[in-house]
């Protein structure tokens, strides 16, 4: 598992939770709700489904690594890589 | 005292057999019933009427996602009852707009998709949905609606069973006349075929509809009926007082004459004839009416052995007095019975009587049980009316409410 393989899957799960959005030039490095229309529910299911689809748990003291991509890719690579 | 005069200025509707008032009622006029069958959770396959609108034509995916499937009835009817009555919210005080949605029941749905997602993590709560809560309050129908619409004013729903269509129109009403808000939207909505656990519920009543083909198993006053065939859809009125539909000129569809709303008092399930007739004549009073004034009446019966019964012996005994009957007829024969949005459907097929005086028929009657032979029942085909003047709609529900609905053809 890369970080290139993680982000995929954030983006899988983007793609599921906010199926309007454009998700074809997302900027890695720029805070998701600064460039999709997320609010903190959203943020919830994408929390929800990595638990429900990859058996990962992020505690709420964590959520704030989920901001951008680029933090998300850093905070759950090692947890998919443990996981293997 | 002199009530205000309320009208009927818009109609959005979905039905098994129709998602605009011109489908559904062109459908009733050809016979053309919409319940096909359908998957049910631990049951196998049943009866039912389910709805083809497109939830995508007022909301975003996300918002489908979101919401319930009753919300999502609701914003479609809602958003074609407003286009129907020309009405722009865009340049009115939305915080003067009321919506009153009637429901039999709200939340089953969304509680048993939960709990069979839970199941397939060893009954783990963690896997709950955050979304359980705003998808299961009582109001979520009618807050969808008003998260849509912008609408800031007072929105939410009446459990009333299945007579609580009619009572999203009859409330409506009473808040336009008490001056608590401007313009209404008033119906009723149902997502229930969505839950197993109403189709399990009436199969242990020994009450849910079976018949090999689908389209002939809700077959209310036929001897062969079996059983309610449990339905989804919705529809919602623009409701106004007549000054301001008068002063931007609107289509007036009908007048609210009058309404009743009473109990049995009696049992949990069984229908009460007696109060039943009360309510009828409650409600023919409540308009300023006589029995003889009633052109039309549109039945509740839901094709149960002993309610289409005890509803044909309330109406027969009401009208027993009437030299020529009313035109009786009965819309759940085409779309089953589509619970809280029930009598809010069913009234609007039939309010095009007004204009053609044609009377849908009830379908499916190929041997009409002698107990429900009443007058003025109209079997299988459409009927000319020499007059419709003034239409009568009947819900009933469970733990004995009763509503009566009169409306009148509108004269300045």
């Amino acid at each position: 598992m890369t970080k290139e393989d993680c982000k995929k899957l954030v983006i899988d799960i983007i793609a599921d939770i906010a199926p309007d959005e454009d998700l074809s030039a997302i900027k890695p490095d720029v805070r998701l709700r600064d460039q999709l229309q997320l609010d903190s529910m959203d943020f919830l299911d994408i929390v929800m489904e990595l638990r429900k689809r990859h058996n990962i748990e992020v505690p709420e003291a964590d959520y704030m690594h989920l901001a951008s991509l680029e933090s998300c890719a850093e905070y759950l690579t090692p947890k998919f890589q443990a996981k293997a | 005292m002199k009530q205000g005069r309320i009208v009927i200025t818009g109609i959005g509707l979905t039905a098994p057999n129709g998602n605009t008032l011109a489908e559904f009622r062109g459908n009733l006029l050809r016979g053309v019933s919409g319940i096909t069958t359908v998957d049910v959770r631990y049951m196998g396959r049943h009866p039912a009427g389910m709805c083809t609108f497109d939830p995508l034509k007022y909301q975003r995916k996300k918002d489908v996602r979101i919401g319930t499937r009753a919300g999502g009835i609701s914003i479609y009817c809602a958003r074609e009852a407003l286009a129907d009555s020309g009405v722009n919210l865009e340049g009115r005080d939305r915080g003067r707009v009321g919506i009153y949605l009637g429901i039999t029941e709200h939340g089953n749905v969304e509680t048993e998709n939960e709990v069979y997602n839970i199941s397939q993590f060893k009954y783990d709560t963690k896997f709950w949905t955050h979304h359980h809560n705003p998808r299961t309050v009582a109001n979520n129908p009618a807050g969808e609606v008003s998260l849509n619409l912008g609408v800031t004013g007072p929105a939410y729903t009446i459990g009333a069973a299945c007579a609580a269509g009619n009572m999203g129109l009859i409330h409506a009403a009473q808040m336009l006349r008490l001056g608590e808000i401007d313009f209404a939207l008033g119906g009723g909505v149902s997502e229930s075929p969505q839950t197993f656990g109403i189709f399990a519920g009436f199969k242990s009543q020994n009450a849910l509809a079976a018949h090999a083909d689908p389209t002939k198993a809700s077959r209310p006053f036929d001897q062969a009926r079996n059983g309610i065939v449990i339905s989804e859809g919705g529809c919602i009125y623009t409701l106004e007082r007549l000054e301001d539909a008068r002063a931007r000129g609107a289509r007036i569809y009908g007048e609210i004459a009058g309404y009743c709303v009473n109990s049995d008092a009696t049992d949990y399930v069984l229908p009460n004839p007696e109060r039943q007739a009360e309510c009828v004549r409650k409600a023919i009073a409540h308009a300023g009416l006589t029995v003889e004034d009633i052109d039309l009446v549109n039945t509740h019966a839901t094709s149960t052995p002993q309610g289409d019964i005890q509803e044909c012996q309330a109406i027969g005994e009401v009208f027993r007095s009437r030299s020529t009957p009313p035109h009786i007829n009965n819309t759940k024969s085409f779309i089953g019975h589509a619970m809280g949005a029930a009598g809010a459907l069913e009234l609007a097929g039939n309010l095009p009587s007004f204009a053609d005086l044609v009377v849908h028929p009830t379908i499916n009657v190929d041997n009409l049980d002698p107990q429900c032979d009443i007058p003025g029942l109209v079997i299988n085909q459409p009927r000319t009316a020499k007059r419709v003047d003034a239409i009568l709609n009947n819900s009933f529900g469970m733990l004995g409410i009763n509503s009566t609905l009169v409306v009148s053809r509108f004269r300045d």
